[in-house]
């Protein structure tokens, strides 16, 4: 196969006081060259399974491939060359920065692993360009930059390590609407030039129809609805993307609170449509 | 600085109430002494009872420094000029302790990062308990009840069992649901939403922003919203301010901000929506 | 590139901080010098005995007819080197083994937590005695006595902060791009150790310094004819008429106690997120 990822039949629990099953039975590909974007309710799954795609998270079933190994556990051992070229943004860009490094060297780290790896270098301050920050910054420490700023900042250290497939996890949330696009846009075009895949995991449809190939819709774990993005878009057929998109709040400046679904959700979301997986 | 725009008189007079926090001429720097940079260049601000002020702006404009600035959480370094009302109490310039008596019993900060909020190594029910037992004098089984309620009106799925469990056993957005459930704990009479709903989809964001509503239409809850979504903003910030540069460029009612951009930052924000003309560009 | 300067914040600055550092400085600085200026040779024992206090012997003599003030001054270069270099010990050995613990976890965890198990389970002066006993009485054989005791809360202590640090994202950043261990150990966890690790080493400098005399007091240490401050105490038992051949070396023990402790506490003020003025402020 010529797919860059595949997950096959991923099954995610955590066994706590109960057993909560994040992730249940999911099945999906990238393709080089390729963006998939995944999205659903907050709680559905998707960082548990953008966890395991990178090896963080241990799978109770089925299995995860890149490029036709299978992507073993981030263990205390020294992960293999082969495998540094799968990177990951983090959600929470607070504690994906290290607070006593200084963003430069950070950034140093993964231009590192490119390097390691036999990729070309480069300069930290090239990377912050490209997120949109000024190139002073390689001095700050993360505690003194803003929201947006950090999470750029661990976007450019993700992408300073050349990925072959990068995992973004909610990458751009906390940005403004126009670094949001020009980011998820650079993101793209990286993605793009490199023959690299990219799962870009948000909550944002409208954002994620204007980067994504291909759209996942996950709700409790599942897959409700997949398949090129602009028809999910356009034409959603399952009832939990129809409610998604129904939410979106309209900008008109009018006050339209979107009406918020009851906190019991309707059962039919929960329902699988044969028709609504793989659309095409 | 130079082309604020007063906000309607007509609005205002609706709004009755006086404002129970002043923000007045508010700048901040932060650095060493020599090396001030000045991050927040006189602002001001009126929080009133049963409004919600939206904040807008760019990336890095200054939105958190302020809303910090108000509950004297700035780092040590910060030098903080202009006035902080809180009623006729003066915040600038307090001492920790008188401001930690105002901290979470009076002013709540929903902060940006929820996991700047959670202790990493409590359960979610001792945070929420321990907060409400301290300030509202209530019995442990009082509290627990209050708890879950809290967890069921920001829902978080099985508030019960999810009292038992410790912040990192969440998702990211359950967890700023959770920071958001210990910041309305204790009653406060003014709250400072940092992105509160950054992290949620849109249909859980849907219910938070009914929240907020309902809480400032019944309780008269004074609330800063800082996001950059200006579809949260449309939904329910009764005014606007639009910040850029540590600078406010302009202020209004709601309708009008979007209606009649007087800024040419606000105009060019409008147009990095989401479905408008400049993002398609952007992203072509 | 910005110049790297030490400069210390006006807010870490406290009183008892700065009157615990110019002390315990002030005895690190006699403990090194002292022999180079003392009036008298602590040993030699030709001095009226049992002299009071007076211009020409500052602190009086003991039974044997020695200069206490020359044996104080120099009884601070054996304890106080001797306590700082046990302090330094336990710090590496403790911090090295908790760190391992932590990081790996699993049976190597397992394995290095029974252990400090073991030794924290029997009270400090009790264990130190034994250990002491059975090697002997000797100075040296007390250090290794009290080091036998104190490295398990260094082990704890950085264990429980691996612990917390081994799953933040920012670690596992590092390790998807292909950081080793050692790597991991060095550039992501050891920075944040360092501050709380440097709070309890100087709050167990205190603690160090009482358990060395306290074992000389015992006669488990310094052995006569030694000047050591424990050992002098315990001689002043004899002589118990004359009260300043004991008050002096209890003052003694007492002001680099203290002053060790005042030190730790305002570097804990400096290190410790939650005493600081910081976002966590938030929740209480
Ligand atoms: N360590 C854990 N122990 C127990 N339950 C967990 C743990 N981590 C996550 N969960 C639960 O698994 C489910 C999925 O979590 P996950 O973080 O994958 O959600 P998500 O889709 O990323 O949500 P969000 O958009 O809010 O980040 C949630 O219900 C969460 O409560
Ligand atoms: N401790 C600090 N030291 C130096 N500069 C700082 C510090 N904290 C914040 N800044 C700078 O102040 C500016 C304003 O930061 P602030 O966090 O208020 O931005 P924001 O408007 O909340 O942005 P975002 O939407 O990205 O969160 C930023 O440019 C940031 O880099
Ligand atoms: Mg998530
Ligand atoms: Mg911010």
């Amino acid at each position: 196969m010529s797919e860059l990822l595949e997950v096959s039949d991923l099954v995610i629990e955590y066994h706590g006081a109960t057993v909560v099953r994040a992730v249940d039975h999911v099945s999906l590909t990238i393709a080089p060259g390729e963006v998939l974007a995944l999205v659903g309710e907050s709680g559905c799954g998707k960082s548990s399974l953008a966890r395991a795609v990178v090896g963080m998270e241990k799978p109770r079933a089925g299995a995860v491939t890149y490029r036709g190994s299978e992507v073993p556990l981030l263990g205390v051992r020294r992960r293999r060359a082969q495998f540094t070229s799968i990177q990951m943004v983090f959600q929470d860009p607070n504690s994906s920065l290290n607070p006593r490094i200084r963003v430069g060297q950070q950034i140093s780290e993964g231009i590192r692993a490119a390097v390691e790896r036999g990729d070309e270098g480069s300069q930290p301050e090239e990377w912050l360009e490209r997120v949109g920050l000024p190139i002073e910054m390689v001095a700050r420490y993360a505690h003194e930059l803003s929201g947006g700023q950090r999470q750029r900042v661990a976007i450019a250290r993700a992408l300073a390590a050349r990925p072959d497939l990068l995992v973004a996890d909610e990458p751009i949330s906390a940005l403004d609407a126009s670094s949001q696009a020009s980011v998820a846009d650079m993101m793209r075009k990286l993605a793009l030039d490199a023959g690299a895949g990219l799962l870009f995991i948000s909550h944002d449809l409208a954002i994620v129809r204007l980067i994504a190939d291909r759209t996942v819709v996950m709700y409790r774990g599942k897959i409700v609805e997949s398949g090129v993005s602009d028809l999910i878009w356009n034409d959603p057929v399952h009832p939990y993307t129809r409610a998604l998109i129904s939410a979106i709040p309209e900008p008109d400046g009018k006050g339209n609170l979107p009406a918020a679904p009851a906190a019991d959700a309707p059962e039919e979301w929960r329902m699988t449509l044969p028709e609504a997986l793989d659309r095409a | 600085m130079s082309d604020i725009t007063t906000p309607q008189t007509a609005d205002a007079a609706a709004a009755s109430t006086t404002p129970v926090l002043t923000v007045d001429g508010l700048t901040i720097g932060i650095g060493s002494r020599k090396n001030v940079k000045s991050i927040v260049k006189g602002i001001s601000l009126a929080l009133t009872p049963g409004r919600i002020q939206g904040l807008a702006g760019e990336s890095g404009s200054g939105k958190t420094v302020t809303s910090l600035a108000m509950l004297g959480l700035l780092p040590s370094n910060a030098v903080v000029g202009g006035s902080i009302r809180l009623g006729d109490t003066e915040l600038v310039g307090m001492t920790h302790r008188q401001l930690n008596e105002i901290r979470g019993r009076r002013i709540a900060m929903i902060f940006q990062d929820p996991s700047s909020s959670l202790h990493p190594q409590l359960t979610v029910g001792t945070q929420l308990t321990d907060h409400v037992k301290r300030h509202m004098k209530m019995s442990s089984k009082q509290a627990r009840a209050h708890a879950i309620e809290l967890l069921d009106r920001v829902r978080v799925p099985n508030p019960a069992e999810a009292l038992a469990r410790y912040p990192h056993q969440f998702s990211g957005g359950q967890r700023q649901r959770i920071a958001i459930a210990i910041a309305l704990a204790c009653d406060p009479i003014v709250l400072l939403a940092d992105e509160p709903t950054t992290a949620l989809d849109v249909t859980v964001q849907a219910g938070i922003l009914h929240l907020l509503r309902d809480l400032a239409d019944e309780r008269q809850l004074a609330v800063l919203l800082v996001t950059h979504d200006l579809g949260v903003m449309s939904a329910i910030a009764d005014d606007i301010a639009v910040m850029r540069h540590g600078e406010i460029v302009e202020s209004n009612v709601r309708s009008e901000i979007f209606v009649n951009p007087q800024h040419a930052y606000t105009r060019e924000l409008l147009a990095s929506l989401p479905g408008a003309a400049g993002f398609e560009e952007a992203s072509e | 590139m910005r110049k790297r300067r030490l400069k210390i914040p006006a807010a870490w600055i406290t009183p008892l901080g700065v009157i615990g550092a110019v002390i315990a400085i002030a005895w690190v600085g006699i403990a090194f010098t002292a022999r180079l200026w003392v009036p008298f040779d602590p040993l030699s024992q030709d001095l009226p005995r049992l002299q009071a206090p007076g211009i020409d012997t500052l602190m009086g003599t003991d039974a044997l007819g020695r200069d206490i003030f020359s044996r104080l001054m120099t009884g601070a270069s054996v304890t106080i080197p001797l306590a700082l270099m046990l302090v330094l010990m336990s710090l590496v050995v403790g911090t090295l083994i908790g760190a391992i613990a932590g990081y790996f976890g699993k049976w190597v965890d397992e394995l290095l937590m029974r252990l400090t198990d073991l030794v924290m389970a029997f009270p400090t002066v009790i264990l130190a005695m034994v250990v002491a006993a059975a090697l002997g009485p000797s100075l040296f054989n007390a250090v290794i006595a009290a080091f036998v005791v104190s490295w398990p809360q260094y082990a704890r202590m950085t264990r429980s902060i691996v612990l917390g640090l081994r799953t933040q994202n920012y670690v596992m950043a590092g390790r998807l791009m292909g950081f080793s261990p050692f790597k991991t150990l060095r550039v992501d966890i050891a920075p944040n150790v360092v501050g709380p690790i440097l709070v309890l080493a100087s709050l167990d400098v205190g603690t160090a310094i009482l358990l060395l005399s306290g074992l000389s007091f015992l006669g488990l240490g310094a052995q006569p004819p030694t000047a050591e401050w424990g050992s002098m105490i315990s001689a002043a038992i004899q002589n118990f008429d004359s009260w300043w051949i004991g008050l002096f070396p209890g003052l003694a023990i007492l002001t680099v106690v203290m002053a060790f402790n005042f030190v730790g506490d305002s570097l804990r003020d400096i290190f410790d997120p939650t005493s600081q003025v910081s976002r966590a402020g938030a929740r209480s």
